[in-house]
């Protein structure tokens, strides 16, 4: 079964019900701080409903949207990447013994994650944090734990930021991968598909009947419009040449003069892995644990080895930012490291815009 | 579940003073499953522990054939090696590993082997010459040739004139700033390739800063040697070691799981460029 059902908006709080009593913390999104993040949700109530975003380089506001939407917030900071690879997340535990020590992994024990209200982006997203984590050469136990079992109810989407470019990155807005259920979000309800025998069975649970041609084709309409109406866009043509032959362009200096070197773009990225591991020791000095922490390209101890910065200028950091995302990572991983969600641009405290970056490197490569 | 951060613990069986901050030890693992299932090639490296402090990179110095028993020299740097100071035979450390690619020694096999270090001497590098001595009958000559800014700076004086003193092997040594014990060469290392006498054929490897390596390279290939027939040990940040912190990256390159050896091919365009 693949076809298009319709789903009253009142039956969100069933599906909500019905993750729960299968055992998932049900998590969507959720509004706090001025932004939205995936949090626990007891039910649709939880959600930012009749709330829009309004976003632009290095500016975000929640503000009152249409009555009823529920998911008219496009995105916010918070991707799902933290509630798979963790901001910060023991994994070991180092024991003194009286000859010597003994490490015994830390292993999570959170009930299975239900998440709702994902975006096409952000599903690409963990499709590419994946590959790090799972599909490489050696696989993340910690990551893998809570990976397995997660259910995901995307949104597309209806509706873009200014500062979404995920047609540009082939991501969105429809999602097409990735989820168990996706949602369209109609004024009147939703058009529901699944996207996996578990979707198919939650299906089935809420008592959903087909829906007719023409909300399918509302459903269509409003995704292509949103489409065309994307903020931003990227040429993305030979983008891992580019880059590398324009390493020395003048551009890196420039974005440099205004980049603080905050590290805000990579945090905010669902793809950024970088990590680094430290020791965490008990008072009494006989327990340690070895801790794993978000890390940036953007700090100054990245590129550190026995006294030396091998990236010593935001020049230098920046660039290995963008050509990381952009072309290296395509050779790394067989895609790019960036889905087009925009949150750099937003949560950049100086506006820096990646696709106003790339566009900049274009027009003056080979001048430099 | 197997995080590949796991480390095993590993007892200090011998402990030797290389030179004022640098020292060999030699560590068994704790546990007999683990020493068994140990198996590593030459130029290969591990992620050394050390309680409540931390885990950096470290070459493994010792002979492929034993890899029950690991040797290490680990210079004194900064933060972490600086606990490693204090080590002593009795000591239980974290070792996990092998990691990285390793020296080309098979390739390497039947062919002149030049070999070019720089600065503070290299410990990856006096294992890959261990190595070859073992299996002497495999390996054309041996050149070594090695470069120091000052004397002081050159470590295992005595290993040079041992190495010296063996058949087919010639060392070249040279310094920017002699002293009167000095008696070798006076000059900076690429100097050195005008007295090098290996055929186009031989294979290179080195080890040390990376501007001499750059330099060595260009000074190789005057020689005939091909980009795809020179290779060099890169060292950078490594908190994970399998290819997921990010922090060893050279642009397309994780330098622990693609590297740390690489062909001067595939480094070549990259050394360009600064700060990549
Ligand atoms: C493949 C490979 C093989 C190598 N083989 C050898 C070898 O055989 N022998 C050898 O001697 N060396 C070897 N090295 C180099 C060795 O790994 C470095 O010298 C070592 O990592 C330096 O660590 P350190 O903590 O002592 O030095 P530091 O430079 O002080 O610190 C290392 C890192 O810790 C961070 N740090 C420092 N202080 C703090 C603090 N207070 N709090 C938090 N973080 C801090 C720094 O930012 C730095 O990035 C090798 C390296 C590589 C990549
Ligand atoms: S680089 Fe920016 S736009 Fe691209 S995925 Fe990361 S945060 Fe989103
Ligand atoms: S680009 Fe913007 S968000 Fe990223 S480090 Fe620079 S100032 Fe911070």
């Amino acid at each position: 079964m693949n076809e298009a059902t319709r789903m009253p908006k009142a039956a969100l709080d069933n599906l909500i019900a019905i993750l729960g009593r299968e055992g998932y913390r049900v998590m969507g999104p959720v509004a706090r701080d001025g932004t939205v993040a995936f949090d626990e949700i007891r039910s649709a109530a939880d959600l930012p409903v009749g709330i829009r975003d309004a976003q632009e380089a290095g500016r975000y506001r929640l503000a009152p949207g249409i009555d009823g939407e529920i998911f008219g917030v496009v995105n916010g900071a918070g991707s799902l990447k933290p509630h798979f690879f963790a901001p910060a997340e023991p994994l070991l535990e180092i024991r003194r013994e009286r000859r010597g020590f003994k490490a015994n992994e830390i292993a999570s024990a959170a009930p299975p994650h239900a998440f709702i209200g994902v975006r096409a982006c952000d599903l690409a997203a963990l499709a590419i944090q994946d590959r790090i984590f799972l599909h490489d050469r050696f696989r993340d136990a910690h990551y893998e734990l809570r990976r397995k079992d997660a259910f995901f109810v995307a949104v597309d989407c209806t509706r873009s930021a200014p500062t979404c470019f995920c047609v540009s990155m082939k991501t969105g807005p429809r999602a097409t991968a990735g989820f168990d259920l996706a949602l369209t979000e109609l004024p009147g309800g939703f058009v529901a598909r699944p996207g996996s025998p578990a979707g198919e069975a939650m299906i089935v649970k809420l008592g959903l009947s087909a829906a007719g041609g023409a909300d399918e084709a509302a459903a269509r309409a409003l995704i292509d419009e949103c489409a065309r109406g994307m903020g931003r866009r990227m040429d993305t043509a030979d983008l891992p040449r580019l880059l590398y032959d324009e390493a020395e362009n003048p551009r890196w200096r420039e974005v440099a003069a205004r980049c603080l070197s905050c590290a805000n773009c990579t945090m905010v990225c669902p793809t950024c892995f970088c990590h680094t591991v430290i020791d965490q020791t008990e008072i009494d000095g006989n327990m340690s644990r070895r801790v794993r922490k978000w890390d940036s390209c953007f700090s100054l101890e990245h590129a550190h080895i026995h006294g030396i910065n091998l990236r010593p200028k935001i020049h230098d950091r920046y660039r290995q930012w963008l050509t990381h995302k952009l072309a290296s990572w395509i050779d790394q991983f067989g895609s790019s490291g960036c889905v087009g969600c925009g949150r750099c641009i937003t949560w950049c405290p100086a506006g820096i815009d990646l696709t106003e970056e790339v566009a900049a490197i274009r027009a003056s490569a080979g001048k430099g | 579940m197997a995080t590949p951060y796991l480390t095993h613990p590993a007892r200090i069986v011998a402990r030797r003073t290389e030179t004022a901050g640098i020292y060999t030890f030699t560590t068994r693992f704790v546990d007999p499953a683990a020493r068994a299932a140990f198996r590593f090639r030459a130029g290969q490296f591990n992620m050394i522990y050390a309680f409540g402090v931390g885990e950096v990179p470290i070459s493994i110095v010792s002979d492929p054939e034993d890899p029950a028993t690991l040797e290490h020299t680990i210079r004194i740097a900064g933060r972490v090696t600086g606990v490693m100071a204090k080590w002593d035979v009795g000591d239980v450390v974290g070792v996990r590993g092998p990691y990285g690619n390793g020296w080309p020694v098979e390739r390497a096999r039947g062919r002149d082997v030049v070999i070019v270090t720089g600065g503070l001497g290299c410990a990856p590098v006096v294992g890959l010459i261990n190595y070859i001595f073992r299996r002497r009958d495999q390996y054309g000559d041996l050149h070594i040739l090695h470069g120091v800014k000052t004397p002081n700076d050159l470590l295992y004086r005595e290993r040079f004139d041992q190495w010296r003193r063996e058949p087919r092997t010639r060392v070249y040594l040279t310094t920017d700033h002699p002293d009167k014990s000095w008696h070798y060469r006076i000059g900076v290392v690429t100097e050195l390739f005008d007295e090098l006498a290996a055929p186009a054929s031989a294979i290179a490897m080195m080890c040390g800063p990376e501007a001499m390596m750059r330099l060595a390279a260009h000074a190789l290939r005057a020689k005939g040697i091909a980009d795809d027939a020179m290779f060099m040990s890169l060292e950078r940040r490594m908190e994970c070691a399998v290819g997921m912190c990010g922090h060893c990256q050279y642009r397309e390159n994780f330098v622990c799981k693609d590297g740390p050896v690489f062909s001067w091919r595939a480094v070549k365009e990259l050394t360009r460029v600064s700060g990549l």
